[in-house]
This record gives structure tokens, sequence and C-alpha cells, in this order.
């Protein structure tokens, strides 16, 4: 699998692959979702999975994360040895512990306030005593600009603090690649921007890989260097490439009427 | 590679600076903050502090929570940093960390006084008690919407509820049942023998099972099995605003799902009452015939002799209230439930509790007031 993750073929040196998906098929039972999915992530990509409602965005990331097992297809991951379904349990345990994921309703863990939420993680594989898990899980809260929430239970905190609190949580170790499922759904639109901003802000500073599930435009434009667009009638990818480059070049008018928000279609 | 290097010195001009080398992740273990904030703590305390990491290899979170410490006793002391010698990542982390002054803590964490505590307990309680007689009052204001057929839900909920509470119920009702008879009958069996009177095992176990213990068994199995149900069904509802949607179409959700299930529990307890009696008595009558030679027919003759229409009854009314009891406390806990996982159990854990507590009290005052009319 070596080949795999080898600098760009097309000559110029770019950033390695960090996630490779080839020929990916994605099934609930007999019932196909997307079929023929081929695509890589590059490092410190911010990654878009965009496309309309129930065209298998969420699905994708589901199995991007480990959560579902690909019908057909492999997915592999830069540093490992093979597909992540192919590699022992234990290599697979490993891998995970370098994702942090967001999902869409920060799915807190109700009975913890925010610190316990973000310190679980710790606890669980950082070897570090419990003086510096406090401190690490401070610092997870206050770049998501929760300081001081620490005792909070996520019932008592609203919903775009819930989402950051999440982002705490997904930060909390440190992760080569943060997985993020529709980050501004249920957001204002300041709160939205914000997000954004602090999502390339991590990019940035901490050097991560970032995928995001989304269909907010403004996400789309503001933060993507790179993406997929799935359709749900095809049953396939039907595009991708930088989302601005997308809007100015693309031919397939699904592409441009989602881009244009039906504007092109229309006047077409 | 994996070693982590730390030195600080000042300079004849006052200024401290801290040189950080080598592979600053927590995999390799970080030095303490609190020799670079003694040094800071000197007098007289320095002019500025300055970073150099020249010589470092790679960092994570463990460097920046350090360097959090030292910056904020910089400017708790008011000494001057400078950050320039930082990697870049690293000081935009920092000022992200930085961005936003602390929110409000929580609480103080100082426990309240012990009358404040009892005061607030003794107010909740009252709170909560205020509360059940709001919903019992509810419940049985929805009852003539029922009777004059304007209570609004629909025919399957009901259906559906009738074979989850009665016919999904019979096997655990049936085995324990049948068991409680056998364990009457052998206790019962053990005394009487010893008097010659054996065949007062079937009276025992007849007015036994009809009159308190099938009504009660099969109560506390229904608590277990069917209000749990219904409060954590209906907790999930209201942790999922589906009972709000209820509200703002104008429909009750007393009627709507309370109604059903009160209705489809009490039609269905005092059958599943009745099945209990039958399977108590046949668990003596294996007793009475492996241990006492006793004859399935002279047990059956000893049985319908010692066991009045009345008895019956009795236990058949008391599992019709215990029916009321186990959908009201589960409805009840559940549509009052937060909205989280957490709330959820502790609203099925509720409906168990004071569900069979209720059955409990509810047995007492039956009981009491059986003696007193004599039946």
């Amino acid at each position: 699998m070596s080949s795999v993750f080898e600098k760009r073929s097309n000559g110029i040196d770019g950033p390695p692959s960090k996630i490779k998906v080839s020929d990916l098929t994605m099934a609930y039972g007999d019932s196909v979702v997307m079929h023929n999915l081929n695509f890589t992530v590059h490092e410190r990509d911010i990654f878009i999975i965009m496309g309309g409602s129930g065209s298998g965005k969420s699905t994708l990331l589901r199995h991007l994360v480990g959560l579902q097992e690909p019908a057909q297809g492999t997915i592999s991951y830069q540093g490992t040895s093979a597909g992540f379904w192919e590699m022992p349990p234990s290599e697979r345990e490993r891998l995970l512990r370098r994702f942090g994921v967001l999902y869409q309703d920060g799915a807190l863990w109700s009975s913890m306030t925010l610190a316990e939420n973000v310190s679980l993680p710790l606890q669980e594989y950082a070897a570090v005593d419990a003086e510096e898990i406090s401190a690490l899980a401070s610092l997870k809260l206050a770049l998501v600009g929760l300081s001081g929430f620490e005792d909070y239970y996520p019932s008592e905190i609203s919903g775009g603090m819930t989402k950051r609190a999440g982002l705490a949580r997904a930060l909390a170790l440190d992760p080569d690649i943060l997985f993020f499922d529709e980050p501004s759904a249920g957001l204002d639109p300041i709160s939205s921007r914000r997000l954004d901003d602090l999502i390339r802000d991590l990019r940035d500073s901490l050097r991560t890989t970032i995928v995001v599930v989304t269909h907010e435009l403004a996400s789309i434009f503001a933060i993507g260097n790179n993406s997929v667009f799935l359709d749900a009638q095809s049953k396939t990818m039907i595009a991708s490439g930088n989302p601005k480059q997308l809007l100015a070049e693309s031919k397939d008018p699904r592409v441009l009427a989602f881009l244009t928000r039906g504007e092109e279609a229309s006047r077409g | 590679m994996e070693q982590v290097d730390l030195e600080y010195a000042r300079r004849p001009d006052g200024t401290l600076r801290v040189a950080l080398g080598g592979d600053w992740k927590l995999a390799h273990g970080i030095p303490a903050p609190k020799g670079v904030i003694e040094e800071i703590e000197k007098s007289p305390p320095p002019r500025r502090v300055i970073f150099e990491t020249g010589v470092l290899a790679g960092w994570d979170s463990g460097l920046l929570t350090f360097l959090l410490s030292v910056l904020s006793r910089c400017k708790q002391l008011g000494v001057e940093v400078d950050r320039l010698g930082l990697p870049e990542g690293v000081r935009s982390l920092i000022a992200l960390a930085t961005a936003v002054p602390a929110g409000p803590a929580r609480r103080s964490s100082e426990p309240a006084p012990v009358l404040a505590r009892v005061g607030d307990a003794a107010i909740a309680w009252w709170i909560g008690f205020c509360d059940t007689l709001a919903f019992i009052g509810e419940a049985f204001l929805s009852l003539p919407r029922l009777f004059t057929g304007k209570a609004r839900f629909r025919r399957s909920d009901f259906t559906l509820a009738v074979q989850d509470c009665g016919a999904r119920s019979l096997p655990i009702v049936a085995l324990i049942n049948l068991l409680v008879g056998l364990i009457l009958a052998f206790v019962g069996a053990i005394e009487l023998r010893r008097f010659g009177a054996q065949i007062y095992v079937a009276d025992l176990v007849g007015i036994g099972m009809l009159r308190d213990i099938a009504p009660i068994m099969t109560g506390i199995i229904v608590t277990g099995r069917t209000g749990a149900s219904f409060a954590a069904e209906l907790g999930t509802m209201e942790a999922n605003q589906e009972i709000d949607a209820l509200r703002t179409l104008g429909i009750p959700p007393m009627d709507f799902l309370v109604l059903p299930r009160l209705l489809a529990l009490c039609l269905m307890m005092p059958l599943l009452c009745l099945y209990a009696d039958l399977l108590g008595i046949a668990g003596g009558l294996v007793v009475a015939g492996s241990m006492l030679d006793i004859s399935p027919m002279q047990y059956l003759l000893e049985t319908k002799r010692a066991v009045h229409l009345n008895d019956l009854f009795l236990g058949l009314f008391m599992s019709a209230v215990f029916g009321v009891l186990v959908a009201v406390t589960g409805c009840m806990r559940g549509i009052r439930s937060g909205r989280s996982a957490s709330a959820v159990g502790e609203a099925t854990t509720s409906a168990v509790v004071t569900g069979i507590v209720s059955i409990v009290v509810a047995t007492a005052i039956i009981t009491a007031i059986s003696y007193v009319l004599g039946i």
C-alpha cells in the first residue's frame, strides 16, 4: 500500500495524501447509497463533502471515521499498512485515536460537565496526570472560546456553545484529521462565520487535515480548498476539486444549480 | 529526539530568556512550569520574558498548557512578554485561547448550609407533589372527553398498547405467578403437614393468590415492564420535542399519548390478574400433588369451597387500580422528564420506584377498607 501515499503523480510536489478512497460503494443492506467513489484528501486540506439532502454525505462521513464498513472498495489513511477494514483491530484502534469528530448536535455526554467531556479521551489515552488533564481540558475549551464554562453541563449551555464544546472534545487528543458533520447547522450566521474562522485557524495552527460535511454555501466557499460533490440521483460523485473552481469552470448543471442555489438552473 | 529541553536564565539587562528544545509532546512528558514561574516571581521581577525555540523539534497541546501558565503569571505580575520567538502556530493558538475572556463560573465550590439544603429539598418535594396532583387532575379531565368521543388519539396506538401490555406480558406473568404459587404452597405444606391439615394448602394458595399476591406480583411485573417502557418512550419523545410538536398542533398530549396507554393498562391488568390467579393455583396444585398426595380433584374442590367470588373481584379491582397507577406514574415521569439521556434514565427509574411504592400503598389502603367493609 505504500504507493498509495506517494507524492502527487502530476509531477508537482504537492502535499502528501492523507485519506485515499478507492472504488467505494456504500450500502445499507441491499440498498446502495453511493457507488464508485474515488477521491483523495491531501494533508492540510479543508475538504468539503457536499451534495443535496439525502445524498449520503453523512453516510460517507460515517465510512471515513470507521463507523461503517464499506460494501465495496477501500479507504486508506496515511501512515497505515492497509485499508481501514483490512488492518488488524489494534492498528485500527490506534488510527482512530488520530481522528477528532464533531457530530451534528455536538453529541456531548449529558451526564458529564464540559471539562469532563473533554477530559475523558485524555484519561483513556494520554499518559499524563490529573492536574495536566485538567489544564489540557481548560486549554481546549479556551481554544473554542468556552473558558470559564468547565463546570457547566451540556443542558445548561446554548446550541452554538454545545457545538463548540463538541469541537473542544474532538480536539482533546490533538487529532491528525478532524471531521465535522454539518458544523453550521442550527447556528446563526455570525456564530457560523466564527466557527468557519475557527476551523481555518485550527488547520493553520495545528497543521490538521479537516473534512467537513456541509451544504452551507457560505462555508463551502469560505473555507473549502478541495471537495467532492455527491449526487443523489446518479448515486455517485459527479464533481471534485476546489469549490470556487467548480463554480467557475464546471459545466454540469446539477453542480452549478447547487453552487448557485438554483439561480443558474432557473436562468438556463 | 524524545528529550524535552528547558533552560531559563536572566541576562544582565534583566531579560528572562526561556529556551525550549526537543520534542515538546505529552507522550514524552512535559516539564512543570513551576521553575520558570518561580524565576519570574523572584525580586526584582524580570524586565521582560523572551522565548527561544530554534531547536524545538515538535510540539502539541502540552507546550501550550506550559506556556499559558507562564503567560498568565506574567500578566498577573505585569511582566512584559515577547512571543515573537515562539513558532507561528503556537502564537496563533495562544491568541485563540486568550481571545475570549473567561465566562461566568457555574457555582461556588462551597456547599450550601444544611438548613438551605433542607429547605430546597422540601420546596422541590412540594413542587413535585403539586405537579403530580396537576397531572392526575389533567388525566381525569380528559376522561369526559373520552366518553363523549372528543378525545383525540389514534385507535392503532390504543391497540398497540393493548398488545404490548397484555399479550406480550403473558409469558413473564405466567412464569412468576406459577413459581409464586409453588413457593406459597411449599411453605404452607411444611407447616400444615405437621397438623395433618395439608388439604388447607388449597385454601392458603387460593385465597392468598386471588386476594393479594396475584394482583401485587402482576402489578410489580407490569411496573417494571410497561411502566418503565412508557416513561422511556415518552421521555425520549419529550427530549426530541415530539411532545412540543403535538402541543403546537393543539393536540393535548394527555389525550393523544396518555389516554390510550391508561385505557389499555386499565383493561389488561384485570385480565392479566385473572390469568395470574389460574397459574398461581396451578402452581399450588403441582406441590399438593407431588408432595402431599392430594389428587387434583380434591385440591380443586377444596379451592372451590374456600374461595368466594368476593376474593376474586377484590383482586381484579385491585389490579385495575394498579393499572391506573402504573400508567399514570409511567406517563407522568416520561412527559415531565428533562431533555437529556440521563434525564430519560432518571424518569424511567423514578417511574418504576413510584409505581411499586404506589402499588404497595394502594394495597394497604384497599386491604384496610375491605376489612372494615367485611369483604
